[in-house]
């Protein structure tokens, strides 16, 4: 027996909106937290609630999109909220900060050190063309640190997800303009490495399926 | 003075295709506007506009011009292949902002205004029942759009009908003939409407060029 459809909600923000200033703003974790989310979380209920009462397959593949979407959108952004966190160069909290242990380990065979990572990671995800996601994901067969993309809202299916980045312009117009390289190089002062170093230990456990 | 300046700009559907078969030494350039940065407020603001045109379209031309360096220099089909994404998403960039600047128009020079008894009135009512019908159907088509694209009202030649079409990103418009396109990336509203997207879709109707609109539509439908 499945989820009961269409009960999704919005999950709070581990954080105030104004936690991972000076690098990303209070106007724009708010708007994102609760007007882009919120209309994916709203979006994807109506979508599952309509598929629940879809009678023949040409009717459930009509709402695929709408799932993928809508569902994408609840999926990526939730993982987003979490990998975030307040900046440790601000005292703020342990954003930024990689710690000894597995994760750094992995970086490090996989990019040569995190300042590798992070370029390459950055020049990756601004490539893209359109609205999308940069990630940096395990490979479930090889194991290793792998970065990859996402268009539009797709989920992440490829690989466990370590640590996201939300490249479509809301996540950062009103401060950068047009300057993503700039809101990518400041990104990585907030970037949680707490909970990416619990998720690449969840990865690499072989305990959870992608 | 100004209506003279804006029909030396207008060129024909044929000639604009053809200023974009260049050889390889050749360069885009970043075509200027035909108004100022401000002209479209309150409709859309002077910053977006500006950001929009010197930085954002900039963008497309410089990598444009890269990619087709690029592919002039390129030794096998595999190597050219690689370029293609480079030059759809550059090339339609251009393509499609080059029409966007020129499908839009200040209040003050008939922006907003369908002249009732042009070719094109008549096929919108036919096709669509009406210009507010249009424009419901084109908004709620666009704002549907799951990413970044453009909404297009186009002429399907084989249908000989105005219709609305949408394409996904950067990607030039190749099924129809464009009459009016409308960007929908975040970078050209998100400033000035945020989130409400079908507020700068409401209000962008202000500011649509239907002068040109209707030389496009002309034009389509002699070929």
């Amino acid at each position: 027996m499945s989820f009961t459809p269409g009960q999704h909600t919005l999950p709070d923000l581990p954080y105030p909106y104004d936690a991972l200033e000076p690098f990303i703003s209070r106007q724009i974790m708010e708007l994102h937290h609760k007007k882009h989310h919120q209309t994916y979380v709203n979006a994807l209920n109506s979508a599952e609630q309509a598929y629940a009462k879809a009678l023949t397959p040409k009717e459930r593949i009509a709402l695929q999109a709408a799932l993928k979407f809508n569902g994408g959108g609840h999926i990526n952004h939730s993982l987003f909220w979490k990998n975030l966190a307040p900046a440790s160069s601000e005292k703020k909290g342990n954003g930024g900060a990689l710690k000894e242990g597995p994760l750094k380990k992995a970086i490090v065979e996989a990019f040569g050190s995190l300042d590798n990572l992070k370029k390459e990671f950055n020049t990756t995800t601004a490539g893209i063309q359109g609205s999308g996601w940069g990630w940096l994901g395990v490979n479930p067969s090889t194991k290793r640190l792998e970065i990859t993309t996402t268009s539009n809202q797709d989920p992440l299916l490829t690989h466990h997800p370590i640590i996201g980045v939300d490249i479509w312009e809301h996540a950062f117009y009103l401060q950068y303009l047009n300057v993503k390289v700039d809101y990518l190089n400041a990104i990585w002062s907030v970037i949680n490495f707490d909970e990416a170093e619990k998720r690449f230990a969840e990865a690499t456990s072989g305990s959870t399926k992608l | 003075m100004l209506s003279i300046a804006r029909s030396a700009l207008r060129p024909s559907i044929a000639a604009a295709a053809r200023r974009f078969v260049v050889p390889a030494s050749s360069l885009h350039t970043l075509p200027e506007l035909p108004y100022a940065y401000n002209a479209l407020e309150p409709h859309i603001s002077g910053q977006i506009m500006e950001l929009h045109h010197t930085k954002h379209h900039q963008t497309y031309v410089n990598g444009l011009n890269a990619a087709e360096e690029s592919y002039a220099k390129a030794l096998s089909p595999k190597e050219q292949i690689k370029l293609q994404s480079a030059l759809k998403f550059n090339g339609g960039g251009h393509i499609n902002h080059s029409l966007f600047w020129r499908n839009l128009a200040p209040t003050s020079s008939g922006g907003g205004h369908l002249p009732p008894n042009s070719s094109l009135a008549k096929a919108i009512q036919e096709d669509f029942g009406g210009l507010d019908a249009l424009k419901k159907k084109m908004n709620a088509t666009t704002a549907a759009i799951q990413g970044s694209g453009w909404g297009w009202l186009g002429y399907n030649s084989d249908t000989k009908k105005l219709e609305i079409v949408t394409t996904a990103n950067q990607d030039p418009l190749l099924t129809h003939t464009p009459i009016i396109g409308i960007d929908i990336w975040e970078h050209a509203f998100y400033l000035q409407y945020k989130n409400v997207k079908v507020d700068y879709l409401n209000e962008i109707w202000s500011v649509i060029n239907f002068e040109e609109a209707n030389a496009r539509y002309e034009e389509a439908i002699k070929a």
